[in-house]
């Protein structure tokens, strides 16, 4: 414990199941339960759904950044056969409203611009016909007369622009969305009093999650009932369902989503949102189904989901000896034109913004500014990547000024294992950790001594092999407080405090288990995770254990996945629907052995007498008795073998059990924001080592080494945990030397397609991974597991940029800026600082 | 607009249809056929997703017009095995984990399909110049490599199947 904060600041842990050493499907590799229907094309993903008298749409999208809507002629486009409807922003704003917005006060967005678009590519009409082909004929054949406004193309522009210029003027005449200092601890002090104070300014371009499957709905609409269906690979369909029926102007229980498989999500597809309420309304102006699915140009120029977009201007004050006392930044964040998030991302980053240091005291300036380009929305990391690239970069900074070992200057600020949970001056606490026994393992993993020889060999040669090794937090377990939390106190907006996931568990007769969950597939492996729960749960196969999911008709309080959050929160769900299971069956087991319900365990797919292995009961005869045979068991409580109270229902027919697991650890904010509260409290951590060798006559970069250890607590599955850390590691390769939207100074995307947007191809990354796990159990979860799905993604941008920075001392390069893609790192290389 | 007919053989299935000219093979694949086992990515021809096999050699079926493909014989992932028993490729993306989300999965393993036809014993860096033309968002690759390499190994110990791969 630290500082400021109460004893009595941590609430007591709700862990039911501790972390054990004798788990039998927890911790191995099954192979995963979602493969087989992916592989062999049977994966039913957005595009792969059709309905009877189904239409498809497209939609016109803006070629101005910033323009007034002055008509549209859709007279010609009307015209053409096979055209069912046309909608415009006007005839959408007839029936449907603005879409969620949790920036406050409100950012208004519509499915279809209204009157002015504020970014190229915002849809200005749509078409529904009875082809895509004629649909996409159609719009070539609307007339739009726009007037041009000014357009905001730059985070420097925006700070200054007004009038005309002024994206949304309702808000007032300025582009600055937001701006505030958040300050924890005591800064000046601990500024004043340092022996070094170090400042960079660093660049982070916007890049984008862009898997290779857009976002897409397929809606349709009962007339006479008023109810729309609609299809979405939305992640958090059931978490946000309701407010896109409040969009469309119809109670919740009106809007049934149905959740399909994701072809890859990192974020872009957390809400889709936009997609279900434009198709569910051209789908009600149509009277027909309709299919909306985003091509490339869609899914880049209007996806809602492009990254981070920040310039940062940071200092930091050290000690002679290398101990970090603080940290203050000012961040500017280009948002785009809309805020759908808040400034969650944000919110996001002070949940780590210490990293894994002793770091007593931050101050964050953050403003936030509107400009003509496409909003951001989540990218794996939600901000924390960027802030973790921020923070390393300042350490990196302090160790050249000090003349301290990059490595060294790390470990002599690392927490240290006895001192969790860990309280950060920003409110947020670490669970548990072990900081030094994950650096050492990827240094021994990758054998830095041996590589910090040929690196010296190396040089002799000619050749530039850059080292990085950098130590990031990997924050997990997702809760909604983030969302409004830097919002200013007076116009919090909606201030949810629930992040639940549920499960319902149902054994058939044969006692095979069925799971439904309420968050859908997303690109990884919730049927896996679930499945080696339930099999740990009742000592069953993994193959007895079928998963399937829930529509919003048929959904329980559910979140989804997004802040590496879903495996330890169904992990919870689990647990509780299985406990409550397997309370009834212990029950029927007894009554069946004629033994006390103490006596009994489960083992091998059924229920035993401890310590004689001839009395047990298969799940499936207990599951024939439960559900067929009523008439076997007493009808009360006086009549059970051990004549302890229990309830009759204990022996009502059938085997099932719903349950909602709440967040295991969030606390409120403090009312002033002293402190932001628990929110991200499940803390993993990582260290990632990188062997680079960046040839000067081109900057090309290859990778010659590669070590990521993570600790992400008890871990489910390694193989699929491992497939993150390579996966999340490579967007990160992306993030830092290659990925850029581009925008020019009318506003217009340089490089939308894939063709101009490189992302990393097999050659761009590591050949070979050493991955690595060090397991500190969560003390709040199930099982002690923590989250680990975006960790790659946050270490690898800061392990690159150090390593580069390394390969070119003898150029005095400096990174401050990424991507850094060859021509770029060429011109540094020739020209010094970026 | 004027149509085309066209007769081709799709996972050994012979169809006859009119088309479009402008008609992507991979929406006839998808719409007309209801094979929607070949997704369709950038759409552009970069990410090859939408890869398939046509007379043996891999095409990306966004960029290739339906008309194109009169006479020609077309696979699909629907063509490989089924849940009840995988080919051998799709068994070794399982094993290595050469999957995650599954979109790019079924151009992959028509990639292998190929490659492995011409080169069954290939090396790790053969492997890896073979998918060097397709994109994967999740993976990282280094799992894709090994599922290549884990699927040449699968064939080679599997006689029967030898057979049917060289038939192919």
């Amino acid at each position: 414990m630290s500082n400021h904060l109460e004893t009595h600041y941590i609430p007591d842990s709700k862990q039911r199941e501790r972390p054990r050493k004798d788990l039998k499907v927890i911790g191995k590799s099954i192979r995963r339960v979602e493969d087989t229907r992916l592989l062999t094309g049977s994966g039913r993903y957005i595009d792969d759904i059709e309905l009877p008298g189904m239409c498809h749409a497209a939609i016109l999208r803006s070629p101005y950044a910033h323009a007034r809507i002055v008509s549209i002629d859709t007279s010609k486009a009307r015209e053409l056969p096979g055209v069912v409807a046309i909608v415009t922003g006007s005839d959408a704003a007839k029936h449907t409203g603005p879409v969620v917005t949790f920036a406050s006060p409100p950012v208004e967005q519509r499915c279809i611009a209204l009157d002015k678009v504020r970014h190229a590519g915002e849809a200005v009409a749509a078409v529904v016909a009875e082809s895509r082909y004629i649909a996409e004929d159609a719009i070539d054949l609307i007339d739009v007369e726009y007037e041009e406004l000014p357009v905001v193309a730059t985070i420097e522009d925006a700070l200054t622009s007004k009038g005309q210029a002024v994206v949304h003027p309702e808000r007032g005449d300025s582009n600055i969305a937001h701006e505030h200092l958040y300050s924890f601890g005591d800064v000046d002090s601990d500024f004043e009093q340092a022996d070094h104070v170090i400042k960079r300014k660093l660049r982070w371009n916007r890049s984008g999650p862009y898997p290779l499957e857009y976002k897409g709905a397929v809606a349709e609409f009962d007339k006479g009932t008023g109810k729309f269906t609609c299809y979405a690979n939305s992640s958090m369909y059931n978490y946000v369902g309701w407010l896109c029926a409040a969009s469309l102007g119809i109670a919740p229980s009106q809007l049934n989503i149905k959740p399909v498989v994701a072809g890859g999500s990192f974020g872009s597809k957390l809400f889709n949102h936009k997609s279900i309420i434009l198709t569910c309304t051209l789908a009600r102006a149509a009277g027909r189904p309709v299919k909306y699915v985003e091509d490339a140009m869609d899914a880049v120029l209007n996806s809602d989901a492009h990254g981070s977009d920040r310039l940062y201007d940071a200092e930091i004050a050290v000690n002679s000896d290398g101990k970090i006392r603080s940290l203050r930044f000012d961040v500017y964040d280009d948002y785009g034109a809309f805020i759908q998030y808040g400034y969650g991302t944000h919110g996001n980053a002070l949940s780590q913004i210490i990293g894994p240091y002793k770091i007593k005291s931050v101050a964050m300036k953050l403003t936030a500014v509107l400009t003509n380009k496409c909003q951001q929305g989540a990218y794996r990391g939600f901000g924390s990547e960027v802030m973790n690239f921020l923070l390393e970069r300042m350490v990196d900074a302090a160790a050249d000024e000090l003349g301290i070992d990059k490595i060294e200057i790390r470990r002599r600020n690392l927490i240290q294992p006895d001192e969790f949970p860990y309280v950060l001056p920003s409110g947020n606490i670490y669970d548990s950790g072990n900081y030094p026994a994950v650096l050492e393992k990827a240094l021994s993993l990758i054998d830095i001594d041996g590589w910090r020889r040929k690196q010296a060999e190396a040089r002799k040669e000619g050749k530039h092999i850059g080292i990085g090794v950098v130590t990031c937090q990997e924050r997990s377990v997702f809760s909604s407080t983030e969302f409004w939390s830097l919002n200013k106190l007076d116009t919090p907006g909606f201030a949810l405090t629930s992040s639940p996931e549920s499960i319902r568990v149902k054994i058939d007769p044969m006692g095979k288990i069925y799971a439904e969950l309420h968050a859908p597939f997303w690109g990884n492996s919730p049927e896996t995770m679930v499945t080696q729960v339930l099999a740990e749960q009742f000592t069953v196969d993994p193959s007895d254990i079928i998963v399937g999911y829930a529509d919003t008709d048929g959904g329980l309080p559910g979140t989804g996945p997004g802040g590496s959050r879903f495996t330890v929160m169904i992990t919870g769900a689990a647990v509780s629907a299985a406990r409550e299971i397997k309370g009834k069956l212990t029950a029927i087991a007894a009554h069946m052995l004629q033994v006390a319900e103490d006596s009994l365990e489960f083992r091998d797919a059924g229920v035993g007498v401890t310590g004689d292995a001839e009395k047990h009961v298969k799940l499936s005869d207990l599951a024939m008795m439960s559900h067929y045979f009523r008439l076997n068991f007493p009808d009360d409580a006086e009549q059970s073998i051990d004549g302890r109270n229990r309830p009759p229902q204990n022996f009502s027919s059938g085997l099932q059990a719903a349950a909602t697991y709440d967040h295991p650890m969030t606390t409120m904010p403090d009312p002033e924001r002293k402190h932001l509260g628990i929110f991200y409290p499940i803390m993993g951590n990582m260290a990632h080592v990188a062997v680079i060798e960046v040839d000067p006559d081109t900057g090309r970069i290859q990778f010659l080494d590669y070590a990521a250890v993570h600790d992400a607590g008890v871990v489910v599955n390694p193989k699929t945990l491992a497939g993150h850390i390579r996966g999340g590691t490579a967007q990160g390769i992306g993030t830092a030397l290659y990925e850029e939207f581009q925008y020019d100074a009318a506003g217009q995307l340089l490089n939308a397609s894939l063709a101009d947007y490189r992302i990393p191809g097999v050659f761009e990354v590591p050949s070979s991974f050493k991955i690595g796990h060090v397991e500190t159990p969560s003390p709040y979860t199930e099982y002690g597991i923590k989250g680990g799905g975006e960790g790659g993604r946050m270490a690898s941008p800061a392990v690159i940029a150090q390593a580069v920075e390394d390969a070119l001392s003898p150029f005095n390069v400096l990174v401050n800026e990424l991507p850094i893609p060859p021509g770029k790192l060429h011109g540094l290389i020739n020209g010094g600082t970026s | 607009m004027n149509k085309i007919e066209i007769n081709l053989t799709v996972n050994g299935n012979r169809q006859r249809a009119n088309v479009e000219p402008r008609l992507l093979l991979s929406d006839f694949i998808r719409d007309g056929l209801g094979l929607k086992g070949t997704h369709v990515g950038c759409s552009h021809g970069v990410c090859g997703v939408c890869t398939v096999s046509m007379d043996g050699k891999t095409v990306r079926s966004c960029l290739t017009l339906a008309a194109q493909a009169d006479g020609a014989s077309i696979e699909t992932i629907e063509h490989l095995g089924n849940a009840t028993e995988l080919h051998p490729i799709q068994q070794a993306f399982s094993e290595a984990q050469g999957l995650q989300c599954g979109f790019c999965t079924p151009g992959m393993i028509a990639i292998t399909r190929e490659f492995l036809q011409h080169n069954p014993t290939p090396t790790r860096e053969e492997a890896t110049e073979a998918v060097s033309g397709a994109l994967c968002r999740c993976t990282g690759y280094e799992a894709i490599v090994d599922a290549i390499l884990l699927a040449a190994e699968l064939i080679a110990n599997t006689p029967i199947r030898t057979e049917e791969a060289a038939d192919e």
